[in-house]
């Protein structure tokens, strides 16, 4: 399972959030942990100067085996400088389900943005 | 609210027509579907599906062509095709993550691939008997699959279609590498211009059989096109296909094996296109089915790397436990 | 035009010396690779299907250099692909290490190991070599089998120290390979001429760095030393194991059965 599907987990915040998929998917969960090789979500920055940025996901029983997987299967091609590779289940992301309370309220506070206000042409960029 | 579990699990999403007319508008207005948007749970095995398959093809296509990187006949060729079969399975790790997106995990894909419950390109089970192979292969299989996957980079579901970029960013000198091949066969002595007529006989009628059963019967393509999953019809690339390759056999000398292939200027609505012959169906399902002339050696194969590989990945797993505790330890 | 009768005819010169060394090099490093490359699309998990054709890539490519310089040093017109294909087995001057079956993935990542714990002084070294295009080559091999080192000695820590099984594995590719690795550091007259013109390091001379790095990988995966009655020579005479000469029969089959032509 992916980072990129963790949204579920975070809705321990939902107390309503106790429907009986979530336990099964955190037995398959532990029992993947266990016997299988653990999901690395991994991060290359580009080059110097810039974000490291998620380029995909990987499977290693460590550390240390997720960084030489990444360095191999990642940058085959020059595609970065630095590597950083996270546990998926160490990915903590916001619930899709409060997306809206979360994201819409900043839609209209058009005052945090420079088009907001009104300066004379004559001075130019600012 | 909706969720997305692992493959069987009930899903507690009312499909009300209220909730698929929203998910198709998004749909419309070219949003993209990413992890956990709600999405109906047919258009989630839809995607595990053809991901999976995809994915699959991959792993199993790097068998007929590795079976030549111990035999390549100059070491130009040799880290040529090494590179490109690693590719290939890159391509394969990309897909699985996607999918993994999804909920499933790749130890079931994996196993659904084993138990031979998953399909992946019938393709692959052609054998290569001849070095001609490797560069049929690239010039025309991943010609046929460059076709497909372009679009794939536009694909309504984001993981798949980022994977997609990825794996069409790589494949691009795969094709070359293949035409390059070709042609140096068809500068060669007789006998290689042979080998590499042979070769093109033998795969250009799988090739275009690559793209699927015709429009007219083909179980999936509306409602994946309705979804934006495909952009195009099993025909509409085909034909595509076709008519980019045939002045390509031109240039170097080779023949396609199709006697009815003829430029009929009214095809693509004016623009002109090629006319060819009746595609055997039989044989398509033939393989498709598991009668392939490889298919068994393709599944024992991958099955004895998983296999064999086992005591590996138990070791690495145990390792890593072991030294998780002692750190825990010692904290 | 064999190369035996190629390096008679230059017998004792400087270069017959360099030429021979250069060959010996790039056998190792061609046939290692081609032993690695087998693994391609078998590997017990998909992130090592990248991993093992990233480091046969990696020799194959050092093999190149190698056999390009050997080739124009001979000045016979001869390419690296004639001296990669076209000799017959008993000139192939590679180390019996580097032709080893594969056996499994620990008697592989622990072959790997061996050999680059020893090419790495080897290259550092050369890095400083009298010789510019072989101290260009190893100014770029040394970065690529450095990760060698690192990833195969990973997976010794992990095999030695997993399961029971991979445990038992580990030791039993000790005990079969270990006899071989004694020929890593040999020197022939050729070689020796090299190291007095100070174009390679002499190979003794790189035995404590071997050991440290072995030692070091073999306390973290519990792996003992075995006794070694006996150490194995004969790659470096020409002399192989029968397993070479299959490998050979793969390698050179298409230039083999379609003599002279191009590719």
């Amino acid at each position: 399972m992916s980072a990129e599907n963790k949204g579920r987990e975070v809705n321990s915040q939902n107390p309503e959030s106790t429907d009986p998929e979530s336990t099964d998917r955190e037995s398959a969960d532990r029992e993947s942990t266990e016997s299988l090789m653990p999901l690395w979500e991994v991060f290359i920055r580009p080059r110097s100067g810039l974000n490291h940025k998620h380029v995909g996901s990987l499977h290693a029983p460590d550390e240390v085996m997720a960084v030489q997987a990444a360095r191999d299967v990642y940058t085959r091609r020059e595609e970065g400088n630095s590597i950083w590779v996270v546990k998926a289940t160490h990915i903590v992301a916001s619930d899709p389900d409060r997306a809206a309370e979360n994201f819409e309220p900043a839609a209209d506070k058009i005052y945090r943005h420079p088009s907001f206000y009104d300066i004379p042409d004559e001075v130019g960029h600012m | 609210m909706y969720s997305q579990g692992l493959i069987g699990a009930n899903t507690q999403a009312e499909e009300t027509q209220e909730f698929l007319d929203a998910f198709q508008a998004r749909i419309d207005a070219e949003e993209k579907i990413e992890p956990n948007d709600p999405m109906p749970e047919a258009y989630r095995r839809t995607l595990v599906r053809m991901i999976s398959q995809h994915a699959h093809s991959e792993i199993v296509g790097m068998l007929p062509e590795g079976n030549w990187i111990t035999r390549a006949p100059s070491l130009r060729r040799k880290v040529a095709l090494l590179a490109k079969v690693q590719d290939e399975g890159g391509h394969g790790l990309y897909l699985y993550s996607a999918a993994e997106t999804l909920g499933v995990s790749r130890e079931q894909l994996t196993e659904d691939l084993l138990s031979g419950k998953a399909k992946y390109s019938s393709i692959f089970n052609y054998p290569t008997p001849t070095w001609a192979d490797i560069g049929a292969i690239g010039w025309l299989v991943d010609g046929a699959a460059i076709m497909n996957q372009v679009p794939l980079c536009r694909c309504s579901y984001g993981p798949y279609a980022r994977a997609m970029v990825r794996v069409c960013k790589e494949e691009s000198f795969h094709q070359r590498q293949g035409y390059e091949l070709m042609k140096s066969l068809t500068e060669g002595t007789p006998e290689q211009k042979d080998l590499a007529q042979d070769a093109l006989n033998r795969w250009w009628w799988p090739s275009i059989m690559m793209f699927g059963p015709s429009d007219t019967d083909s179980l999936h393509s509306d409602q994946s096109m309705a979804w934006k999953i495909k952009r195009f019809s099993n025909d509409e690339l085909r034909q595509s296909f076709i008519d980019a390759t045939v002045p390509q056999a031109e240039l170097i000398g080779l023949t396609l094996p199709d006697p009815d292939l003829k430029w009929n200027p009214d095809k693509n609505k004016g623009k002109g296109g090629y006319d060819f012959g009746p595609i055997d169906w039989d044989e398509f399902w033939r393989v498709v089915k598991g009668h392939g002339m490889m298919n068994k050696d393709r599944l024992a194969a991958r099955k004895k790397a998983w296999d064999d590989g086992a005591w590996v990945r138990e070791a690495a797993v145990a390792h890593a436990k072991k030294h998780a505790n002692e750190a825990a330890e010692a904290a | 035009m064999a190369a035996a009768s190629q390096s008679a005819n230059l017998a004792g010169s400087a270069d017959a010396a360099l030429i021979a060394t250069l060959i010996q090099l790039a056998d190792d490093h061609l046939i290692l690779g081609h032993r690695v490359s087998e693994w391609c699309g078998h590997a017990p998990m998909l992130e090592e299907d990248l991993s093992l054709p990233n480091m046969a890539l990696d020799l194959i490519g050092q093999a190149r250099h190698l056999y390009a310089y050997a080739a124009e040093k001979e000045g016979s017109g001869r390419t690296e692909d004639d001296l990669a294909y076209l000799r017959p087995d008993r000139q192939y001057r590679n180390c019996l290490l580097v032709e080893r079956p594969n056996t499994d993935f620990a008697h592989t990542m622990l072959r790997q190991l061996y050999f680059a714990a020893f090419m790495h002084p080897f290259w550092r070294e050369a890095v400083n070599s009298t010789d510019d295009t072989l101290a260009a080559i190893a100014g770029k091999a040394i970065k690529e089998i450095s990760y060698h080192i690192r990833h195969a000695g990973e997976w010794v820590v992990r095999l030695g120290d997993g399961t029971a099984e991979s445990a038992a594995r580990m030791q039993a590719a000790v005990e079969s390979l270990h006899c071989y690795t004694d020929e890593l550091f040999s020197c022939d007259d050729n070689r020796r001429a090299c190291v007095q013109a100070g174009v390679v390091a002499d190979g003794e001379a790189l035995r404590a760095d071997w050991d440290e790095t072995i030692n070091a990988v073999f306390a973290k995966a519990n792996i003992v030393l075995p006794e070694v009655p006996f150490h194995q020579y004969g790659g470096r005479q020409g002399q192989h194991t029968e397993d070479f000469g299959f490998l050979l029969a793969e390698l050179q089959y298409m230039q083999r059965a379609y003599p002279g032509a191009a590719w």
